[in-house]
């Protein structure tokens, strides 16, 4: 499928595309709710999606890994997002959505483990890819679980229940899963809001660290955690992209008026 | 009734000069009609403490008068059941191997098609699948059973003899199978009410990792719904155990200790018929046979019933 | 990621599909199971029994030749056992039900009460017969009679109609609740003006489903003893002499469709059998009739109330 490059991509600080969105329309059945919405994704880069509740931050965000395939009467219209190097639209029809969610990952506003054990949480995603080598299977896990940085705390009790552990330490799990396999993309859906600020604030430090190896698309509600913790930040309002840029300059100094009412507090 | 009929109409003209105290007294009566009122409903719930309690009442007395003369040693170690005989047997061994017999049958049809169903209709089906297959499971489960029983006789048994020329006209077999198609509806409701209770976060939670459909049915909404689905299983242990007319009809009602389907037997519930079928006068021995036989029943269902209510309520608490 | 990569994962992706489609088609073939099953069982006992289904068969006595019997005696015994069934079961399980929801404080005595429900709801019916015939039968000396097969059904469909009522209730809102009690409603006032008539059509879904099985329940009226060759009608409801005779009808021997079906089915004569075929079509007609009504009922309940 070809589509029109917006040319959003050009211009910012020389960094490598992963991902581009163009001209994405999407619908819940008869609503609209993302209007022609365009956004690069920067490689190894977090990129943070800012704006009031019901603006289409989450529904673009559950467009990357086609989670709205799951439901009936939910429709891409027109546009779409091109995945690089290999130049692929992920909401193309004949492309697989379950190949679409091996290469994107996803974590979830509200802590989600299986009702598994610690280790077959993560052994999960490897598991759903075919691994059956116990050895692999322990390496990868092990890894997985330091990356996130949860090893310290459960090496001695994988086989514990996932629910066992805290909410702060669910989250983490639930990041290793989605780490373990290895994917190109995660996606963080308002990972801190069910979360006490302690945890939120591990969670921050990880995100900033997991960028060295993969790519962070990361829904918020807290503009302070924007600012933290993102290269690049988009502003969406009632499905539309007003403003996207480097975070720095969309919060110091943004382009749009309608962006700096929501950042000094105005509305929203 | 309106909400101002419900309420004692007001007096007239009369009251106007004592209003204070009208509205007082109105404020009582209306209280005491909502005790009254309160007290009738209790005791309407209430009620089915009763009808347990009668129900234990009646099968302990009756019983108790046969285990006097009928040692429990015999009732329970006996490997003959003749009640009715001069040599008088009460072995309720013969009988339970009747009914595990053609219970194992039964399960072993009704579980893994009740399961699967109730998987395909949560995790696979479409909406109007669903939506059709479901009503329809409920006339299934409400056929009655005595129709059930005349479709074993007279259809499945004669296609079984064919299949297999010494099987008996009656038979465990042919019993038990329809009796497994009866209970499928009850197994796949209930397994598909504890699956559909599994959060949809967990879903995407698995689906988000790349997960199939079947991947997610197996490996993680068959997991979280565990509890539920086994209280499932038990309800339909429960009623294979518990039914009557399938047997009564298919099985034949001679006593048979043996645990081959392919043989004819009676189980608890058709020698109760069978019992009740004849003539037997009230207070005499072989009267007293049904109700041992019905204790018996009622202590297994009892279990099965007690087991798959905490179940139930364990998978509820979790989410 | 590498384009090796990619057709492994495609590989394994499509490996797992395949199951996919597979237990799809299991599921499928379960379901044709059940279905095929009723439609093989309502085919063959229409094609044995409609042709036996004339006026005469619905209005001639039992009789010892196959071909002059009919279901006279059964099907007016079931309208009255039935009559008596909903007269007991539903103003108390409708009760309890009301209580339950709307009154019942948490302790341990409504805990009690909700087990012993859903116990209730799990012991076999034929259990509820020897209860019958203990109590009924005997201790109560209503004898074999419509009185005590009424009252059987109706404690056998008590838990349905219960649980049919607790639903229909929790399915209102919280928010009409309040709404009545903000206006200075008391409990009842709240129930009898906005409960009952906003789940009347649930309830009436569970009354129906409760009455299709009681129709069809065979052994505890079995179990009490009712004769299965009755060749006369009991007398007409409210025609005898006042006072007493007005309900000699509750006190009357009776047969039903099911148990006149099993006795049919019992006999070894092929004629018989054909009898047999085609009381067991008029009640499995009368269930499905009852049931489809009840679905009915309830899809219209969910076209047309929006909370």
């Amino acid at each position: 499928m070809q589509i029109p490059s917006t040319g959003l991509e050009a211009g910012v600080e020389g960094a490598v595309l992963k991902a581009d969105v163009r001209d994405l329309d999407f619908y819940y059945g008869a609503f609209h709710a993302l209007k022609r919405v365009s956004m690069p994704i920067h490689d190894h880069m977090v990129t943070a999606l800012i704006g009031p509740s019901g603006c289409g931050k989450s529904t673009l965000l559950r467009c990357f890994n086609r989670m709205h395939d799951l439901y009936p009467g939910n429709r891409y219209d027109g546009g779409g997002i091109v995945l690089y190097p290999d130049n692929t639209n992920l909401l193309a029809p004949e492309v697989d959505p379950i190949e679409v969610r091996m290469r994107i990952s996803m974590v979830f506003q509200k802590p989600n483990p299986f009702p598994k054990s610690i280790y077959e949480n993560v052994a999960y995603s490897l598991r759903v890819r075919g691994m059956r080598n116990k050895n692999e299977l322990d390496d990868r896990v092990e890894s997985a679980l330091k990356g996130a940085a949860l090893w310290n705390e459960v090496s001695n009790r994988l086989n514990e229940l996932g629910a066992n552990l805290s909410g702060g330490q669910q989250q983490r799990l639930c990041i290793a899963r989605a780490l373990a396999s290895d994917p190109e993309i995660i996606l963080f859906d308002e990972p801190t809001s069910a979360l006490d600020p302690i945890a939120t604030a591990s969670i921050e430090e990880l995100i900033i660290e997991l960028k060295e190896k993969v790519t962070i698309l990361i829904v918020t509600h807290n503009m302070q955690q924007a600012a933290r913790i993102s290269d690049y930040t988009a502003y969406m309002y009632l499905g539309e992209m007003v403003e996207f840029g480097v975070t720095d300059q969309v919060f110091i100094k943004p382009q749009k008026k309608a962006t700096e009412d929501y950042i000094t507090g105005r509305f929203g | 009734m309106s909400a101002s009929a419900s309420m004692p109409s007001r007096p007239g003209a009369a009251s106007l000069g004592s209003g204070v105290s009208d509205r007082l007294s109105k404020k009582a009566s209306r209280h005491v009609k909502e005790r009254i009122i309160e007290a009738l409903l209790f005791s309407a719930a209430a009620f089915s403490v009763f009808v347990t309690v009668a129900i234990v009442y009646v099968l302990v007395k009756e019983s108790w008068v046969f285990f006097e003369t009928v040692p429990l040693s015999d009732f329970l170690f006996d490997t003959q059941w003749t009640p009715l005989f001069d040599d008088a047997h009460y072995g309720i061994m013969v009988l339970l191997s009747g009914t595990l017999t053609s219970s194992a049958v039964a399960l072993v049809v009704a579980i893994p098609l009740g399961t699967i169903i109730a998987l395909y209709l949560s995790e696979f089906a479409g909406f109007k699948v669903r939506e059709i297959a479901k009503p329809f499971l409920e006339l299934l489960g409400g056929v009655p059973t005595i129709v059930y029983g005349y479709f074993a006789l007279t259809f499945l048994t004669p296609i079984l003899q064919r299949i297999y020329p010494d099987l008996p006209g009656f038979n465990l077999l042919s019993a038990g199978l329809v009796m497994g198609i009866m209970i499928i509806p009850y197994v796949a409701s209930l397994s598909e009410d504890a699956m559909r209770a599994v959060p949809m976060s967990l879903r995407e939670g698995s689906y988000a990792m790349g997960a199939t459909r079947l991947q997610t049915a197996l490996w993680v909404v068959t997991p979280a719904a565990t509890s539920g689905i086994a209280s499932a299983y038990i309800l339909g242990i429960s009623r294979a155990v518990g039914e009557t007319m399938i047997l009564a009809v298919a099985a034949g009602m001679q006593p048979n200790l043996t645990f081959n389907p392919a043989e004819p037997g009676a189980t608890i519930t058709s020698y109760i018929v069978q019992v009740a079928l004849g003539d037997l006068p009230h207070g005499s021995i072989g009267y007293q046979t049904i109700f041992a036989a019905g204790l018996t029943l009622l202590l297994m269902t009892l279990a099965f019933n007690l087991l798959g209510y905490w179940l139930r309520k364990r998978f509820r608490e979790v989410y | 990621m590498k384009a090796a990569d990619i057709d492994a994962i495609r590989a394994i992706i499509t490996r797992a599909k395949r199951w996919d489609l597979f237990f799809s088609l299991l599921g499928i073939l379960s379901l044709m199971v059940g279905v095929l099953t009723f439609t093989v069982l309502f085919v063959d006992m229409a094609i044995q029994g409609v042709p036996r289904l004339n006026l005469d068969f619905f209005t001639s006595f039992p009789s010892r030749k196959a071909a002059n019997a009919g279901i006279l005696s059964a099907w007016v015994g079931t309208v009255l056992v039935m009559v008596l069934t909903a007269l007991a079961a539903v103003p108390l399980g409708v009760a309890a039900g009301v209580y339950l929801e709307e009154y019942a404080p948490k302790n341990w005595i409504t805990d009690i009460i909700e087990i012993n429900i859903s116990n209730l709801a799990g012991i076999p019916s034929i259990v509820y017969g020897l209860l019958a015939l203990g109590l009924f039968v005997y201790y109560f000396g209503f004898g074999q009679s419509i009185l005590s097969a009424g009252l059987t059904l109706a404690l056998l469909i008590l838990p349905v109609i219960i649980v049919a009522t607790r639903e229909a209730i929790r399915a209102i809102p919280q928010s009409i609740h309040e709404g009545s009690y903000a206006c200075g409603a008391t409990t009842w006032q709240t129930v009898s003006d906005h409960i009952l008539p906003y789940s009347s059509a649930g309830i009436l879904t569970g009354v129906i489903i409760g009455m299709a099985r009681a129709i069809g329940e065979t052994a505890p009226i079995i179990t009490i003893g009712a004769l299965t060759f009755i060749a006369f009608l009991p007398p007409a409801p409210f025609t005898g002499e006042p006072p007493a005779g007005l309900f000699d009808w509750i006190f009357a021997p009776f047969t039903v469709m099911p148990i006149q079906m099993f006795n049919w089915t019992s006999r070894p004569e092929a004629a018989f059998t054909v009898n047999a075929a085609a009381a067991g079509f008029v009640l499995v007609f009368m269930t499905l009739a009852m049931n489809g009504l009840a679905i009915y009922v309830r899809y219209r309940l969910r076209k047309n109330i929006k909370w």
